[in-house]
């Protein structure tokens, strides 16, 4: 059973993520890139089903997903922990309407990050999000991937929440830079 | 230079008149209050904040509803803070998209300070670079009514910017209650059966 994945099985768990996405018909998925993404991102292009948008700014993905809903479609924004900061203001919107929101954040600056410039915004990214009014869910173990997405795409849709789910970067590798 | 004589009160409520089953999603600011006196339209959007997410919104609308035309109605301040999105909304292309910036080279809600299409940046040659099919400024009464018809016939993506005067308008304010905007447009838009899903 694919929802019961080990740690080894070759089985990416970006394609939990994606048969999430399907079975809840989420259509639209927009995404500022990261290397954790990597994967969904290539699955989403490849899926007819799903339209892809890249954006210049996350904030956009906000906003995209708000009108998708108005629209009667549903939406999921991929981003990386730094782009979480530049949504800020535009959370007001999922806020204030109460719009379903999902959003999947890639994590940097929480575990044995080489680059300093990612940690405040990768140690802030919890506290940004709980003050913009979302629930944040996280995973760090790819056992609970499948689960944990289902339970925040449930949050968001049938609940009607603004909902993060943090992928940490011990789930996804840390980038080293070629350094130890 | 163009000349600001356009009344922006009057460039709405013709663009919007008889507008069938168009959607309109419309900026923070006075775009909002235009779109208000125009007769308040279930099918409207109007944002009372997220500004520069005006256009976005139009974007994820226009591509949830491929078969109906969908305007954003916003002013120069809030695109300017969205540029970017100028770019994204260009690689989608969606035909049923039109942008309709009401420029009247000031940030009207917070005392008239000028913004920088009073420095000649040009918004609709943004929308030209970034990719955008068709853009134009528009600053006559008789362009206005080509407009009106390019919104309502045309079927690609284009941005016009209207160049209006700098009024000061009766403060006709739509409802701002975010929740009930978006029940209210769903509603019109999906049905009741919106309240269910």
């Amino acid at each position: 059973m694919i929802n019961q994945i080990q740690a080894n099985s070759p089985v990416h768990w970006s394609n939990l993520i994606l048969e999430i996405f399907k079975e809840y018909n989420i259509s639209l998925v927009s995404y500022v890139p990261d290397a954790g993404h990597l994967n969904l991102i290539e699955l989403c292009q490849a899926d007819t089903l799903i339209k892809t948008v890249a954006l210049t700014t996350e904030e956009e993905g906000v906003a995209l997903a708000a009108g998708a809903y108005l629209g009667g479609k549903r939406a999921a924004l991929l981003m990386q922990s730094s782009g979480v900061g530049n949504c800020i203001n535009m959370f007001s919107m999922i806020k204030t309407c109460m719009f379903p929101f999902l959003t999947i954040v890639t994590m940097r600056g929480e575990w044995g990050e080489f680059n300093p410039w990612q940690l405040p915004m990768g140690q802030s990214t919890r506290i940004v999000l709980e003050a913009s009014g979302l629930i944040v869910l996280s995973i760090s173990e790819v056992t609970k991937v499948r689960d944990t997405i289902e339970a925040a795409v449930k949050l968001a849709f049938n609940a009607y929440s603004p909902v993060a789910v943090l992928l940490s970067q011990d789930l996804l590798g840390t980038k080293s830079f070629g350094r130890k | 230079m163009f000349e600001l004589t356009l009344q922006r009160r009057e460039v709405v409520e013709q663009l919007l008149q008889e507008r069938g089953d168009m959607l309109v999603v419309s900026g923070l600011g006075a775009s909002s209050w235009d779109v208000a006196a125009a007769g308040n339209n279930p099918l409207d959007f109007p944002l009372w904040g997220a500004m520069g997410g005006a256009a976005m919104v139009g974007l994820g609308l226009a591509l949830a509803q491929p078969d109906r035309k969908v305007l954003v109605l916003t002013g120069d301040g809030e695109q300017l803070m969205g540029l970017g999105a100028l770019a994204t909304i260009a690689v989608q292309k969606p035909p049923n998209l039109r942008v309709v910036v009401l420029d009247n080279e000031r940030y009207g809600e917070t005392g008239q300070q000028l913004t920088h299409t009073a420095s000649g940046v040009d918004l609709a040659q943004v929308a030209l670079a970034c990719g955008f099919p068709y853009a134009r400024t528009v600053s006559t009464g008789e362009e206005v009514g080509l407009l009106r018809d390019e919104i309502y016939s045309r079927n690609e993506l284009f941005m016009a910017v209207v160049k209006i005067a700098l009024t000061t308008d009766p403060l006709t304010l739509p409802p701002r209650d975010g929740a009930y905007l978006k029940h209210r447009f769903r509603e019109a838009l999906l049905g009741p059966k919106a309240a269910f899903e």
